[in-house]
């Protein structure tokens, strides 16, 4: 395994974005006080163009819209909750609803997406975030599943004017994809396993859990969707046409306007004839503690979970055939 | 910089006017604390204070200045359209299908910078643009007119030391200090004076003026943009009456939301006004 399928998909953003800032000084980054191994060097290189506002969600929103305003490209970068759900009204008004008038190309980058901060507890848990910022007109939302996808972010957040959302995954990740020129970030998913009937889609951190349950049953087929908005639908309507079961995989609050509702959006629209299976986390907050797997396992979204659905799918599907 | 400070009263005189009648034209918008804030607009847009362009709104050379409390701008309308940033016929389209000139104003009027019907927004974006700004190597002041309710709001204070600390010396907020909420005096809802006392201890640079005395708010307002690198962001509280002209405003608690009859706006137009 090389050194790039271990580092956590933050420090692969950072270290490209860093490359960047050498060559474009329009670039600024800014920070509520929480750090990075790849923004060390981030930080001392250009030190004129970090900031750290201290612990101010709602400030690091607005000061980013300001510079971003007189023609700046601002990376925003905070606890995943904090930076979606504190400074919520101050994206609405400052992000969405300018950017729709003048141009504001602000980027924003929530670390620890769904229970990656297992320990710590709701607050730091994010389930909400993929669904909000979906909500948002004008707001990119993406939400990728490994180092190689979050690098490639770095020069489509740079090209792509407009207020964006990245959330990463607050643990070290290995490689999916092995090519980063089958990255397609404009079309937003990629496949990872070919099968047929049933189709698992996954995004961020569930995609490697997808992987896995593909491995165990081999047959089944996995999406990576790393974009959630904007997504190419109709490329998403023809990749799901041939399955009779579509699986939504997100570390996230189901049923209220993340992937899943993506996913359920795209087949109506398409009237794609599949039954659809949300899973993730349901309408409750998570206080247990334990690994990340422990606490995927008490929402029906473990390894075991997601396997026992696909037998039961696949089960489905073998009697109907036989019927 | 000569200024001849009975045209500026005559022009302040006009705006008062022209806002109340905005207001006749559009009952729905806030009259009370848009006649509070007459003279600031007036100073900043008469004075040869603000260094704008109407033929080209988004001039790189301009000051910026944002109304962080937008519904209390309506007297920036006939302003905006004097100065030539939109046909004046469009005032007589007010809140109308098809015109731009809403309630609560935002960038789809030439001349307004930022989105302004949520309040304490004003100083966090200024912040951003003060900084842009600065490294950018341009000399263009930022300018925010905010409303002295607005202070209760934690996002104002977090914008507050952001300023301070990165030495925004190139920011200047004016605080309409109307001194009224919408449900009482702020003094009774929540305790946001001394506002002078309260920014310096944060490290601004802080003025106090009746803000309906142009010669005292120009000078003022002149002498704070005109600070060079002092290294301080800079605060003028400029004490206002909300509904200022208009009698049945000016002593009225509840005037915010209060909606003047047409008999009463010609009272006011043909009276003192």
């Amino acid at each position: 395994m090389s050194n790039s399928a271990v580092m956590t998909m933050r420090d692969s953003f950072i270290g490209t974005l860093c490359d960047r800032m050498a060559s474009d000084d329009s670039i600024f980054f800014l920070a509520a006080d929480l750090g990075a191994p790849a923004l060390d060097r981030l930080r001392d290189q250009f030190p004129d163009r970090f900031i750290n506002v201290g612990i101010a969600e709602q400030n690091l929103i607005n000061v980013a819209a300001g510079l971003a305003l007189e023609g700046f490209s601002v990376y925003s970068y905070a606890i995943a909750p904090f930076i979606t759900m504190r400074a919520y009204e101050q994206v609405r008004v400052n992000l969405a609803v300018s950017s729709q008038i003048r141009p504001v190309n602000v980027t924003m980058i929530g670390l620890g997406g769904g229970v990656s901060y297992q320990v710590s507890g709701p607050t730091h848990h994010c389930l909400e975030d993929l669904a909000i910022m979906r909500l948002l007109p004008n707001m990119s939302v993406y939400s990728p599943s490994d180092p190689v996808v979050a690098a490639k972010l770095v020069d489509h957040t740079l090209t792509t004017v407009g207020p964006k959302y990245i959330r990463f995954d607050g643990k070290a990740l290995p490689a999916l994809h092995a090519d980063p020129s089958a990255i397609d970030l404009k079309r937003g998913f990629a496949p990872l396993a070919q099968g047929s009937d049933i189709c698992l889609v996954s995004t961020g951190f569930m995609s490697h859990r997808a992987l896995k349950v593909a491995q165990a049953r081999p047959g089944v087929a996995v999406l990576d969707l790393f974009s959630l908005k904007p997504c190419d639908e109709a490329a998403l309507a023809q990749a799901l046409a041939p399955y009779r079961h579509v699986v939504t995989m997100e570390e996230a609050f189901i049923n209220n306007g993340g992937l899943d509702s993506l996913v359920t959006k795209v087949a109506r629209e398409h009237t794609l004839s599949c039954a659809l299976h949300p899973v993730g986390v349901s309408d409750r907050y998570v206080f247990d503690l334990g690994s990340r797997d422990q606490l995927h396992a008490l929402n029906g979204m473990d390894d075991a979970a997601v396997v026992a659905l696909v037998d039961r799918l696949i089960n489905l599907t073998d009697r109907l055939r036989a019927a | 910089m000569t200024i001849c400070y009975d045209a500026l009263a005559l022009k302040a005189r006009w705006v008062r006017r022209e806002t109340l009648r905005m207001h006749l034209l559009a009952p729905e918008t806030r009259v009370a604390s848009s006649l509070s804030a007459v003279e600031i607009f007036t100073a900043l847009y008469y004075g040869g204070l603000l260094a704008h362009s109407g033929a080209d709104p988004r001039w790189e050379g301009r000051d910026r200045l944002i109304a962080s409390k937008g519904h209390g701008s309506i007297s920036l309308f006939p302003i905006l359209a004097d100065r030539g940033y939109f046909n004046p016929a469009e005032l007589e389209r007010i809140c109308q299908a098809g015109s731009f000139l809403g309630g609560i104003p935002d960038t789809i009027i030439p001349g307004y910078e930022t989105i302004n019907g949520s309040l304490g927004h004003g100083i966090g974006v200024a912040c951003g643009m003060a900084l842009g700004l600065k490294r950018k190597g341009s000399r263009s002041h930022v300018f925010v007119v905010a409303g002295d309710g607005e202070f209760c709001e934690g996002s104002m204070w977090e914008g507050v030391m952001f300023a301070a600390h990165h030495r925004l010396d190139n920011l200047t907020v004016i605080i309409d200090n109307n001194r009224l909420c919408m449900l009482d005096r702020c003094e009774k809802v929540m305790t946001v004076e001394p506002f002078d006392r309260r920014l310096e201890a944060f490290g601004w640079e802080a003025t106090r003026v009746d803000g309906h005395d142009l010669p005292a708010l120009h000078r003022a307002l002149h002498a704070l943009k005109g600070r060079g690198a002092s290294g301080r962001p800079a605060v003028l509280v400029a004490d206002t009456v909300k509904g200022k002209g208009v009698p049945e405003l000016e002593q009225d608690t509840l005037c915010h939301l209060r909606t003047l009859t047409p008999a009463e706006i010609a009272n006011a137009i043909g009276g003192a006004l």
